[in-house]
């Protein structure tokens, strides 16, 4: 047994292939991004070292930090839309009729690609044809807003379109954690004369506290990273009014061709991801092992 | 006193009812929410465009233009993108699969020091952001030649999933009994027949649960194609239909439809194989 199962040639043999991917295309490169930083390059021309100019650049940079405002702003929406989803999911992992129905049905846009839900929701809030306007125009509202148009309104009309989409998929992690609760913890609270509110609040999300930090991780995370839905609904505009991390780093480097000072916002972003992913780690370090 | 408490709790089951009914409402309300926009989408992929802009947006279509479909499928390129999509989808899951099932058998079947070492080590891509990694992707493939070339997306679709796949398919491989295998190595199979006709075939529902979920993370892709493919024989349907849609801006039939044709391999894996879907979202985010 052990002599089969420790031939040091069959084990290189299963492993090396996908090592070699991934360190030659996730860890390589993320490593390299920190080092393009360092360099003032046109994506093909020659690099020239700068040192840390491109970082200092970034620090005085406005634009970025409206891009990075804007990314935070998303990601505490997001945070906070985790509440409403668990509250569904309380509900429906109660005896409701139809609950397998209704969470398959929240879960279709997740399914969807993010390029075609921008376009949907750019039809969704076209100005004079679009779905929303008609609606508004129909229970009497004059000169309804044109969403995606107005600076005030493009970033809060983005994340009702994140919303649609990842509801779902909230709302599943949430009903299969609380399916996991043993019953028998519910019926004794239950036999003491609990209402459902204090078993829900009292019981149940305490219970589940691992997987709710889990998900405030992937709401952060997500939110930080998002790119394709807003590089396709807006292109960061208008005037940079949704422009977030990622999709200023995209124009910089493949629009403008500055891939020195877009690899510094590129290495920018992994780093708060990490530290925000470590940060929550640390804080839910005991019940990293729960399973559902 | 009997009656007393009997009415109070008929009171009690009436609140309940009209508390439970006032929470069925909301969840219908959400489903609506999450439903509607699609079968607005089905309709509008059906209009002329004079329909669009001349009658209310909720308007049923009132000769239903099939047309539509058939003319972006041929003139628009649609059937080149999708059929792209198709077998860089395909050949994507699969390598993954493979690579992801030869890692997990090594790290939880075989014996050897490094192996918690690169476990972790593919547990943390899970954490990279692509983009972070995306310009000096294009440097590399830019060296190597690969820019404009399939190969470029397949690499990276396979590297990126990796992680994740491996994940979901450790849980199932603690699970399974290993006196198959053992009984294998006692008989004097070879380490690549246990691998191929043992290990493997045993595997088949969550290599099932992988592959879809694989699949809808590469069908759905956008920025390596983007960024890596810039002729149209190789686009897929996320960067076509982003193209398509820029040239025919005002056509919201034809952009309808080639949304929905981009949708509708997605919406019928759902219905068939929802289940698994579900379930594989559940298991592949939780560790996060």
């Amino acid at each position: 047994m052990n002599k089969v199962m420790s031939n040091k040639a069959v084990i290189a043999l299963y492993v090396l292939p996908a090592f070699i991917l991934i360190v030659a295309l996730i860890y390589g490169p993320i490593l390299i991004t920190g080092y393009y930083g360092l360099m003032d390059w046109d994506g093909i021309g020659a690099k020239t070292f700068v040192g840390l100019d491109n970082y200092m650049e970034l620090i005085k940079d406005a634009k970025f930090w409206q891009s990075a405002y804007h990314s935070f702003l998303l990601a505490f929406f997001s945070t906070l839309s985790l509440v409403p989803y668990l509250a569904i999911s309380l509900i429906l992992a109660g005896k409701v009729k139809g609950s397998d129905l209704l969470r398959k049905i929240y879960l279709i846009p997740m399914l969807l690609s993010s390029v075609a839900i921008a376009q949907l929701w750019v039809k969704i809030y076209d100005p004079n044809n679009g779905m929303l306007n008609s609606l508004l125009t129909m229970v009497g509202v004059e000169n309804p807003p044109a969403w995606l148009a107005d600076t005030n309104l493009v970033l809060y009309a983005i994340f009702v379109a994140i919303l649609w989409q990842y509801a779902g998929f909230y709302i599943i992690i949430y009903y299969a954690a609380l399916k996991g609760i043993p019953e028998s913890l519910v019926e004794a609270a239950k036999i003491d004369g609990a209402s459902p509110i204090q078993i829900a609040y009292k019981i149940k999300v305490p219970l589940i506290s691992g997987v709710i930090k889990v998900t405030v991780v992937l709401a952060i995370v997500g939110s930080l990273k998002y790119f394709d839905l807003i590089y396709v609904m807006t292109g960061g505009g208008p005037n940079g009014a949704s422009e977030v991390i990622a999709s200023y780093m995209y124009k910089k480097a493949f629009d403008t061709f500055d891939f020195g000072y877009g690899s510094a916002i590129a290495f920018f972003l992994l780093l708060i991801t990490l530290i925000v992913t470590w940060i929550t780690r640390k804080l839910t370090a005991s019940e990293d092992e729960i399973q559902y | 006193m009997a009656q007393t408490q009997s009415t109070a709790g008929k009171d009690n089951s009436i609140l309940t009812k009209v508390g439970m009914s006032v929470l069925y409402i909301g969840l219908i309300i959400v489903a609506v929410f999450q439903i509607y926009p699609l079968i607005w989408l089905f309709q509008f992929s059906l209009k002329s465009n004079s329909e669009v802009f001349g009658m209310s947006p909720f308007a049923l279509p009132q000769d239903p233009k099939w047309e539509n479909y058939v003319r972006v499928w041929t003139d628009g390129n649609i059937n080149l993108y999708f059929f792209n999509s198709v077998w860089i989808t395909v050949v994507s899951v699969l390598l993954t699969l493979l690579f992801a099932s030869f890692v997990t058998f090594a790290i939880t079947r075989m014996n050897w020091k490094l192996n918690k070492l690169v476990l972790g080590l593919f547990m943390v891509g899970l954490m990279v952001p692509i983009h972070s990694a995306i310009i000096p992707l294009f440097s590399f493939f830019l060296e190597l030649n690969l820019i404009d070339n399939p190969l470029s997306i397949i690499l990276s679709y396979t590297a990126f999933n990796l992680p994740l796949t491996i994940m979901i398919l450790l849980g199932f491989y603690y699970t399974l009994p290993r006196e198959i295998e053992e009984a294998a190595v006692v008989d004097g199979c070879s380490i690549h027949r246990i691998f191929f006709q043992i290990t493997l075939p045993m595997t088949t529902p969550v290599l099932a649960t992988t592959a879809i979920i694989n699949m809808i993370y590469n069908w759905n892709e956008f920025i390596f194609v983007n960024t890596f493919i810039s002729s149209d024989k190789f686009k897929t349907l996320t960067v076509g239909i982003q193209n398509f849609i820029g040239q025919y801006l005002t056509d919201w039939g034809a952009i309808g439809a080639t949304l929905m044709i981009s949708i509708i391999p997605i919406l019928i894996a759902f219905l068939i194989l929802s289940n698994r879907i579900v379930e594989g979202i559940a298991a592949g985010s939780v560790k996060g």
